[in-house]
C-alpha cells in the first residue's frame, strides 16, 4: 500500500528529518522551563520518522533506526526506573528529585531530566512500534504479488 | 539477621551456578546455609533461656509503619530451629534422592527460597512482613508441588494447594488489617500485650474469622484439609519438609503467636478446639483408607495439625505445654517417616504398602529407623511421641468445653494413628517378602543420615525429657503463660491418660490386624467422601470458570461499540451519582465570549455533527480532525501552549495511523439496527450532558482550585522549573507518569502482538504465496 514517495517528498523528508529531530531534542531539553518536554518531543520525533518512512519505505526506516522500536520502549522504561535510584542513594523517599550542576559546563542536570528522556524514548518507541507493526502486516498481505 | 535472610534468597538464585561448578555435590553445599543459621540460633539460646527476647529492628517502609523487624523469642526460636535443622537434613537427603535429576538446580532454587521465606515468616514481628513471607511460602510450595510439571496430576495438585492457601491468605490479609486497626499497631510484640483491647474491640469477631480462615487453610484444617494429601505429588524431600515439618505448621504457628492477643475468649476456644478435634478425626479416619504410604503419612499429618489446633483451643497451661511437646515430637518423627517413605519409593519403585513386605532383610538400617520413628508416631514409650500424647490426653481430660465430645474424637484419633504407625512400620518391612518393581538395596548413607538423626532425637528426648524442660518453658512463656513450671517426664504413674493409651494400643492393634477388611468396608463410604469438601472445591472452580466465560462473553465481546457503551454507562452512573447526590448542583453562568471563541466552538460542534452523519469513512475522519484541531485552537486561545502542541501532534499522528489502517477496513456500512442507534444516541447524549454539567459545576465550585495553587506556587522553588505542566509530569506526579509509561509500553506490545498474530494466521490460512487480498 505504501510506496516510496515523489521526488519533492523524498527531498523534503531528507532535509526535514535532521531538523525535526534536532527540534525534538531542543523541546526535550527546554521542557522544564518553556513549552516542551519529553512527551511532546517524543511526538515530534515520531512525526519525523513517520515522514521519512512515507518517503523511503519500511526497509529504509529500519536501516536508519538500527534498533527495534520495541527496544526503544524498553530503554525508555529503563531510564524512567533509573531516575528513581539516586534518591534512594541519597537516603530520601522514592522518586525524590535530585539536582546536580555539571562542573565545567555549568549545566543543571537532574533526575527529572533523566525521567523525561525516558518518557521521550517510550513515546517514540511505542508510536513507531504501532506504525511498523501496521506496515509489516501490509507487507504480509502484499507479499503474494 | 534480616540481611542474612535476604542473602539467603540471593544464594537460592545462585544454585544453578553452583550446580554448574559442583554438580551433584551442590545440595550438600547448600545445606551449609541452613546449618549456619542453626548454629547462629543456637548461640542465641542462653539469653533466651534467661527469659529475654530479641528484637532486631529494621525499617522497611517507615511512613506506613511497616518494618522488617525480627522478633526472636522461645516460640520463633523453636520454629526457626526446626526449619534450619530439618532443612539442612532434607538438603542432604535431596542430594541422593534427586541424584541425576535434570532439574535439580531449579529444585534447589525453590526449596532454598522456601526455607528463607519460612524463616522470615516465623521471625517477622510486623504483620505486613509476616504476610509477605506467608505468601512467599505458598508460592514456593506451589512450585515444589508442581515440580514434575509435565505430570497433569502434579499440576492440578499444585494449583489446588495454591488456590486454597492463597485464598486463605487473602482472608488473612483482611484479618491483619483489622487486627492492626483494633490494636493500633502492626507489631506482633505490641499486639500480644494488648489482648484485652483486642478481644473487647468491635472488630474482634470479623478479624478472628478472617485470621482463622487464613490459618486453617494453611494448616490444612477441616474443611480445607484436602489439599495436603494431594500435595504429595511433590518429590518426597518436599513432603518431608514443607508438608509435614514446616510450612503446614505456619498456620498453627500464627495461632500460637496470636494466642496471647486473641485467645482466651469463648469463640476462640470453641472454634479452635472443635475444628481441631474434627480435623484430628478426619485425618486419622481418612488415613487408614489409603495404601499409598505418602497419603497415609499425609493424612496422619492432618491429624497431628488438628491436634495442635485443638490444644491451642483448650489453651490451658497444660495444653500449651502439650502443644509445644507434640509439635516438636511430630516434626521429628514425621520428617523421619517421610524420608523413609521416600527411600522405600526410591528402592522398590512403588508407594503401595501392600505391595511391599519383608524388606528388613535387605535394608535393616532403614527398617530400624522406620520402627523407632513409628513408635513415636504411635505414641508408645519410651519416645517423645508418647510424652506428647499423654500430655495431650491429660489436657483434653481437663477441658470443660464439650469435654466428652473432644475426648471421644481425640481418643479415636489416637488409636487410628497407632494403626497408621503400625501399617507404615510393619507392612513394608516385615511379613512375607514380595516382589517389587525395582530390586531394593540398603539405602545410601546420604539418604539415611537425616531420618536416622531425627529418629535418634525422638528416642533421646523420650528417654531424657528433662533436656527439653527449659526449651518448652521458654516457648510456652512466649505464648503468654507467666512463669510456667515445666517438668516433662516419661512416667506419670498409673493414671487415666495411661489407661487410655493402653486402650488405644489394644484398639489400634485390632484395626491393624483387620486392616484389609476395614478398608473394604470403608470403601462403601467412598460416594459420601467424594461429596466432601474437595468436591465443593471442584464445584467452586468449575463455577468460577463458567462465570468467567459468561462475563467475558457479556462484557468482552470484541465489539468496540459495546465496550464504549459499557464504559460510558459506568462513568455516567458513578460521576452522575457523585454530581447529583454528593454535591449540591449549582449552575449559574453568563455567556461572555469573544466572537472568535464562538466561531471555534461552532466549528467543533459542526465537526462532531458531521462525523455522525457522513457516509464516507474518510470524510468522517476529517470531521473528527476538525474537532481535534479546534480543541488545539482553544488551548492556544487560553494560553496553554503545551497542551496545544500535544493536541496538534496527537491529531497528526492519529491521521497517519488512520491512513495506515483505513485501507484494511471493510467497506463502510451501517451495521447497527435503528434501535441500537437510538440507544447509542441516548447514551452519547446523556454523557455529553453529564460532562457539560460537570464543567459548569466545576466553574462554580471553588473546592478544586487549591491543588493548582499549590502546583503554581511550588513549581519553581521545589521543582526548579517554570513550565508547570512539565514539572507536574516529571516531578510532582512522576510516579503516575511512570505508570503511564508502562501502560504505553504494554499497549504497544499489545498492538505488535495482535498484528503479528494476525499476520501469522494470515500466513497459515493463505500461505505466503496465496493470492492477493482484495481490499474494500
Amino acid at each position: 500500500m505504501v510506496r516510496s514517495g515523489t521526488l519533492i517528498l523524498n527531498v523534503a523528508a531528507r532535509l526535514l528529518l535532521p531538523l525535526q529531530l534536532l527540534f525534538s531534542v531542543f523541546l526535550l531539553l527546554r521542557g522544564h522551563d518553556e513549552p516542551g518536554g519529553g512527551f511532546i518531543a517524543g511526538l515530534v520525533a515520531s512525526g519525523a520518522f513517520t515522514l521519512y518512512f512515507f518517503a523511503y519505505g519500511r526497509n529504509a526506516l529500519g536501516e536508519m533506526l538500527k534498533v527495534s522500536p520495541r527496544d526503544l520502549v524498553a530503554m525508555g522504561l529503563l531510564f524512567g526506573m533509573l531516575s528513581t535510584l539516586p534518591a534512594w542513594w541519597a537516603g530520601e523517599p522514592f522518586f525524590t528529585a535530585q539536582w546536580w550542576t555539571v562542573p565545567v559546563l555549568g549545566i543543571k542536570a537532574s533526575t527529572p531530566l533523566i525521567f523525561d528522556i525516558g518518557v521521550y524514548l517510550a513515546v517514540v518507541g511505542s508510536v513507531l512500534t504501532a506504525i511498523t507493526a501496521l506496515i509489516d502486516t501490509d507487507h504480509v498481505d502484499e507479499s503474494g504479488d | 539477621m534480616q540481611l542474612a535472610i535476604l542473602a539467603g534468597f540471593v544464594a537460592a538464585g545462585l544454585a544453578p551456578l553452583l550446580h554448574r561448578w559442583f554438580g551433584a555435590k551442590t545440595p550438600l553445599l547448600m545445606a551449609v546455609l541452613p546449618a549456619a543459621f542453626a548454629v547462629w540460633l543456637a548461640t542465641l539460646w542462653p539469653s533466651l533461656a534467661d527469659g529475654k527476647s530479641l528484637l532486631l529492628e529494621w525499617a522497611w517502609v517507615p511512613g506506613l509503619d511497616i518494618t522488617l523487624t525480627f522478633l526472636i523469642d522461645g516460640l520463633s526460636w523453636l520454629f526457626a530451629m526446626l526449619i534450619t535443622v530439618i532443612g539442612a537434613l532434607v538438603l542432604v537427603y535431596t542430594g541422593e534422592y534427586l541424584k541425576g535429576e535434570r532439574d535439580l538446580p531449579r529444585f534447589l532454587v525453590v526449596i532454598t527460597a522456601f526455607m528463607m521465606s519460612m524463616l522470615g515468616l516465623v521471625l517477622a514481628d510486623n504483620l505486613v512482613a509476616l504476610f509477605v513471607f506467608w505468601e512467599l511460602t505458598s508460592i514456593t510450595s506451589y512450585l515444589l508441588i508442581g515440580f514434575h510439571h509435565t505430570d497433569p496430576v502434579a499440576r492440578k495438585s499444585a494449583q489446588q494447594g495454591l488456590f486454597v492457601t492463597v485464598g486463605g491468605g487473602l482472608a488473612l490479609l483482611a484479618g491483619f488489617v483489622m487486627l492492626a486497626q483494633a490494636g493500633d499497631s502492626w507489631s506482633l510484640a505490641v499486639l500480644t500485650e494488648r489482648g484485652e483491647q483486642l478481644t473487647g474491640h468491635a472488630l474482634y469477631t470479623p478479624l478472628l474469622i478472617c485470621v482463622l480462615i487464613g490459618a486453617f487453610t494453611k494448616s490444612a484444617q477441616f474443611p480445607f484439609h484436602f489439599w495436603l494429601p494431594n500435595a504429595m505429588a511433590a518429590p518426597t524431600p518436599v513432603s518431608a519438609y514443607l508438608h509435614s515439618a514446616t510450612m503446614v505448621k505456619a498456620g498453627v504457628y500464627l495461632l500460637a503467636r496470636l494466642h496471647p492477643a486473641l485467645g482466651g475468649t469463648e469463640p476462640w476456644e470453641m472454634t479452635l478446639s472443635l475444628v481441631g478435634a474434627v480435623t484430628m478425626l478426619t485425618g486419622a479416619f481418612l488415613a487408614i483408607r489409603n495404601t499409598n504410604i505418602k497419603k497415609l503419612l499425609a493424612y496422619s499429618t492432618v491429624m497431628a495439625l488438628g491436634t495442635l489446633t485443638m490444644l491451642l483451643g483448650i489453651g490451658t497451661e497444660g495444653a500449651l505445654i502439650a502443644f509445644v511437646t507434640f509439635l516438636l515430637a511430630h516434626s521429628l518423627y514425621k520428617g523421619a517417616l517421610f524420608m523413609v517413605a521416600g527411600i522405600l519409593d526410591h528402592e522398590t519403585g512403588t508407594k503401595d504398602v501392600t505391595a511391599m513386605g519383608g524388606l528388613w532383610r535387605v535394608m535393616p538400617r532403614t527398617a530400624l529407623v522406620a520402627c523407632v520413628a513409628s513408635l513415636s508416631l504411635a505414641g508408645l514409650p519410651p519416645l517423645l511421641g508418647f510424652i506428647g500424647k499423654e500430655l495431650m490426653l491429660t489436657s483434653v481430660l481437663a477441658t470443660d468445653h464439650y469435654g466428652g465430645l473432644i475426648l471421644l474424637l481425640a481418643f479415636t484419633g489416637a488409636f487410628l494413628t497407632l494403626a497408621v504407625a503400625a501399617i507404615v512400620a510393619l507392612k513394608p518391612f516385615f511379613g512375607l517378602r514380595r516382589d517389587t518393581p525395582n530390586t531394593p538395596h540398603e539405602s545410601p548413607a546420604g539418604m539415611l543420615v537425616g531420618p536416622a538423626l531425627l529418629a535418634v532425637l525422638s528416642l533421646l528426648f523420650g528417654l531424657a525429657p528433662g533436656m527439653l524442660d527449659s526449651l518448652v518453658e521458654t516457648t510456652v512463656s512466649g505464648l503468654g503463660v507467666v512463669e510456667p513450671g515445666v517438668h516433662l517426664t516419661l512416667w506419670h504413674g498409673i493414671n487415666l491418660p495411661l489407661l487410655l493409651s493402653v486402650a488405644s494400643l489394644v484398639l489400634g492393634s485390632l484395626v491393624f490386624r483387620y486392616w484389609d477388611g476395614i478398608r473394604g468396608r470403608l470403601a462403601l463410604l467412598d460416594p459420601l467422601i467424594h461429596r466432601g469438601p474437595e468436591h465443593g472445591y471442584e464445584m467452586l472452580m468449575a463455577g468460577m470458570v463458567r462465570f468467567a466465560e459468561w462475563q467475558t462473553r457479556f462484557l468482552q465481546n470484541g465489539y468496540v461499540r459495546n465496550y464504549l457503551v459499557m464504559t460510558l454507562l459506568v462513568l455516567l452512573g458513578l460521576v452522575g451519582h457523585a454530581l447529583l447526590v454528593r454535591h449540591p448542583l449549582e449552575i449559574g453562568f453568563s455567556v461572555d465570549a469573544y466572537f472568535h471563541e464562538v466561531v471555534v466552538a461552532g466549528l467543533m460542534i459542526a465537526g462532531a455533527l458531521a462525523s455522525c452523519v457522513m457516509r464516507s469513512r474518510l470524510a468522517a475522519v476529517a470531521a473528527v480532525g476538525i474537532m481535534g484541531f479546534s480543541i488545539a485552537l482553544i488551548f492556544v486561545l487560553f494560553s496553554a501552549p503545551d497542551l496545544a502542541i500535544t493536541q496538534l501532534l496527537v491529531e497528526t499522528l492519529t491521521v497517519v495511523l488512520l491512513v495506515l489502517v483505513l485501507f484494511r477496513l471493510p467497506r463502510f456500512a451501517t451495521l447497527s439496527t435503528p434501535k441500537e442507534r437510538w440507544r447509542d444516541l441516548v447514551v452519547a447524549g446523556s454523557f455529553g450532558t453529564l460532562m457539560t454539567l460537570l464543567m459548569l459545576s466545576v466553574l462554580n465550585g471553588d473546592q478544586l482550585s487549591r491543588i493548582s495553587d499549590y502546583m503554581v506556587s511550588n513549581s519553581q522553588p521545589l521543582g526548579h522549573g517554570h513550565n508547570i505542566v512539565n514539572v507536574i509530569l516529571v516531578d510532582f506526579r512522576a510516579l503516575d507518569t511512570l505508570g503511564e509509561m508502562f501502560v504505553l509500553a504494554l499497549a504497544s506490545i499489545g498492538v505488535h502482538a495482535m498484528l503479528r498474530f494476525h499476520a501469522a494466521e494470515h500466513d497459515a490460512s493463505h500461505g505466503l504465496s496465496g493470492r492477493r487480498e482484495d481490499h474494500g
